[in-house]
């Protein structure tokens, strides 16, 4: 008991309302460096102690504004420099999109930081060492005893005083606690120099394995199945090309296969006077013609070619294609109009290959003659 | 003093005159403002009616609401103050009246009563088996009556607890709110369907009664929240209820503040999204011109301001910031109808005159006279409730 030193007089209760009433006369006395301990929390202990608002919320303000903050710029440098595209037609900035997420990362910071300064500040962790811990007083307060304590720091403290407070107001056992200073001077063992350096240790051959064996381990790879091959892949760069793109322009005038660039684009005369349907009019021709027609020409010029479609009054009204006109004009006429575009009618050209325009023609021409039947026909 | 105590000792006082002769002046000045006004211009003041409506109905059945959820959730704070929402909800009353005059009004509010606009439209035309007169008529007659039913059940066996201080009444019920709370969910989603979306046949929102909802249970809360701090602050309430009733208060205030911006920006932001032109419609009369400001007054005043203002603990402890919080909050439940179903009548501009005045200083009136003869002839107290004592014991 030698190098002891006075830490607080203790009392004990046997029911919540005494400690209530202790904790209330004890402020009343002008205490402010007294304690309570009580098995389970105790309503309206704060109120009985004066105690006032606690300032772990102003943790969760701030970091929380400051969540509000960071996910905006963050968002708005993400969406509007970063990587700006289009979403669904909206400008770059789009506030009402950003906001849920907005909200998301409030509500995560603001919790985060006020669990992190609970524990870290208001705790006091990683530390461990109280006056109290050990003691007869703390083993009976975790039990069934409600406990208090009135520090010896305290301002007006005096040890014979408070024990006669303490004992006019019911308690009982009513003892002084003492504390060894050197015991609760010793540091931590987590803080001494050697741990400290294994955990960087740890930290450092952690991070070295988990690259190795992410970047490295995972791509040997023992059965390859012709993954990697000696040739430039699309987007790749080329070191032998001057551009240092993988990808080459194709030479002035190459024409894909299966594909014949359309020549009259400006003047159509040559076209009117030369070109003619390379097709015969077959089963499989007509067929595919037919198939071509509905799908691209039927919505608005009808599936008998009369002009009469769903789009019927929505729309400039389509032409027919059973007029005198049409059926006299030159199959190049057709394929001209459906490859360049006509009036309001848009260019087929990228939807419907040569091969296909010149079916669909071959089946126009046999829809104007079931409905213009020569005599012949019939027989 | 214990809690037992304060009970013995309550003695109810009777509200003064003047509060008395206040209701009756507001009363007779609304009724007369309300009758010029329908002579005047009987279209706008329809409208106008729809509102106070809407508005009525929700602090009614908002309060019963609460009634129920108390007897539901088991709930003791509120018991203390259960009768103050009692009475609130006894001004559906005048629900039928309202509903009568707006019953005679149909042409002038619906465009879908209107045979020659509904014979040029298909949407109309399609939608026309839920919305015609009979069916409307018949949905809002049932709705009210089933109110009307549920107010008396529940009211009735509160008001006999007093006398016989029969456990089993709470009992009885609890199992009445347990029923009253999925109709009531579905009624009022109907009736918020029936009178304002209705009001422009070709929107639709899905989530509309939910935000309608959320707007009723923060009017009820709000009137609650006014009567209980001025009785107590005034001492009509001696019984010892302590801050932390307040506190409850102001948490339930504040929570579904902040459940109605959780509402209005999910329809707004899925309306957004979604850019379809049947969706966008409402929300871009509602950006024309002057609404403009209107509607941006929405976000402050539902929203930023009450949060602002009940977001510390203090404030929420505080008769005074709470009281000027609730009356806000109210009033925001009137502007958001306002908000909702004036730019329907005039979508050019902000509309705003005497006749705007008449019907709201009408409704204040026959609140006031009605607590007031509540109050004469009732408990203020729920004197044989069993969970009366540990509701004035409430800590946080």
């Amino acid at each position: 008991m030698d190098n002891k030193i006075l830490y607080a007089v203790s009392g004990l209760f046997s029911s919540p309302n005494d400690i209530i009433h202790a904790a209330e006369e004890t402020a009343r006395a002008g205490y402010k460096n007294y304690d309570l301990n009580t098995p389970y929390p105790l309503h309206g202990m704060a109120q009985a102690m004066k105690l006032p608002h606690s300032k772990l919320g102003y943790a969760a303000l701030v970091v929380g504004l400051f969540g509000v903050v960071f996910a905006l710029s963050f968002m708005s440098w993400v969406s509007i420099l970063g990587y700006p595209l289009v979403i669904g037609g909206k400008p770059y900035f789009s506030l009402p999109a950003f906001i849920p997420i907005t909200f998301e990362v409030t509500v995560l910071s603001a919790s985060i930081a006020t669990f992190v300064t609970m524990v870290f500040v208001f705790f006091k962790l990683p530390n461990l060492k109280h006056p109290l811990h050990d003691t007869d007083y703390l083993k009976s307060v975790s039990t069934d005893k409600f406990g208090i304590i009135i520090q010896a720091v305290d301002p007006i403290f005096n040890e014979e005083q408070v024990k006669h407070f303490l004992a006019s107001l019911g308690a009982e056992n009513i003892k002084p606690i003492y504390y060894d200073e050197e015991e609760l001077s010793v540091k931590n063992k987590i803080f001494e120099p050697k741990f400290i350096a294994f955990l960087i240790a740890v930290a450092i051959l952690n991070s070295a394995a988990v690259y190795y064996s992410f970047n490295k381990l995972m791509y040997i790879n023992p059965f390859n199945f012709m993954d990697n091959q000696e040739k430039l892949n699309p987007q790749e760069p080329g070191l032998l090309s001057a551009d240092s793109y993988g990808m080459r322009v194709p030479v002035e005038g190459t024409i894909a296969r299966g594909h014949l660039p359309y020549l009259f684009v400006n003047d159509t005369t040559d076209a009117f006077k030369y070109l003619a349907n390379p097709l015969l009019p077959s089963n499989h021709n007509l067929g595919r013609g037919q198939q071509k027609f509905n799908t691209f020409c039927s919505p608005c010029h009808g599936f008998f070619a009369e002009g009469k479609s769903r789009l019927q009054g929505q729309f400039l009204a389509p032409p027919s294609l059973q007029t005198e006109k049409v059926r006299n004009w030159k199959d190049a006429v057709i394929f001209n109009i459906i490859t360049s575009g006509f009036n309001v009618m848009p260019s087929y050209a990228s939807q419907i290959p040569e091969e296909e325009r010149w079916q669909i023609i071959l089946y126009i021409r046999a829809l104007q003659r079931s409905q213009h039947a020569k005599e012949s026909d019939f027989q | 003093m214990s809690s037992a105590e304060n009970i013995i000792n309550f003695k109810q006082r009777d509200l003064p005159v003047s509060i008395n002769k206040t209701g009756w002046t507001l009363f007779l000045t609304g009724l007369l403002l309300s009758v010029i006004a329908f002579i005047y211009d009987p279209q706008r003041s329809a409208y106008n009616l729809v509102i106070i409506f809407m508005f009525v109905t929700s602090v009614g059945v908002g309060s019963l609401f609460l009634v129920a959820l108390e007897y539901v959730a088991g709930a003791v704070w509120s018991t203390p103050f259960r009768r103050v929402s009692e009475f609130l909800s006894s001004i559906i009353f005048i629900l039928p009246f309202m509903a009568l005059i707006l019953f005679f009004n149909m042409q002038n509010l619906f465009e879908w009563m209107r045979p020659s606009v509904v014979q040029a439209d298909k949407v109309l035309q399609g939608k026309s088996s839920y919305l015609n007169l009979n069916f409307f008529i018949l949905r809002t007659a049932v709705i009210i009556g089933v109110w009307f039913l549920f107010y008396w059940l529940i009211i009735r066996n509160s008001k006999l607890q007093d006398k016989t201080k029969d456990q089993n009444l709470t009992t009885k019920n609890i199992r009445i709110s347990a029923v009253f709370m999925p109709i009531f969910g579905l009624l009022i989603t109907v009736l918020s369907i029936d009178w304002i979306m209705s009001l422009e046949p070709h929107w639709y929102s899905t989530i509309f009664g939910v935000y309608y909802f959320s707007g009723t249970v923060l009017a009820g809360l709000a009137a609650l929240t006014i009567v209980v701090v001025l009785l107590r602050e005034n001492g009509y309430m001696n019984l010892g209820l302590t801050k932390d009733h307040y506190y409850s208060l102001g948490a339930l205030l504040f929570a579904f503040t902040n459940f109605w911006a959780y509402i209005a920006f999910s329809q707004y932001l899925l309306i957004w999204y979604g850019n379809i032109p049947e969706e966008t419609v409402w929300m871009i009369e509602r950006w024309h011109g002057s609404w403009k400001f209107i509607s941006l007054g929405v976000i402050f005043l539902r929203f930023v301001i009450p949060y602002t203002a009940l977001v510390s603990q203090p404030s929420k402890t505080n008769p005074t910031r709470l009281l000027w919080v609730s009356i806000l909050i109210l009033f925001s439940h009137f502007y958001d109808l306002y908000w909702m179903i004036m730019p329907s009548f005039d979508k050019s501009g902000l509309v705003f005159g005497w006749i705007e005045l008449a019907f709201p200083i009408l409704t204040v009136g026959f609140v006031i006279l009605l607590f007031y003869y509540k109050v004469s002839h009732n408990n203020i107290i729920p004197l044989g409730d069993p969970k009366l004592i540990r509701g004035l014991d409430f800590r946080l």
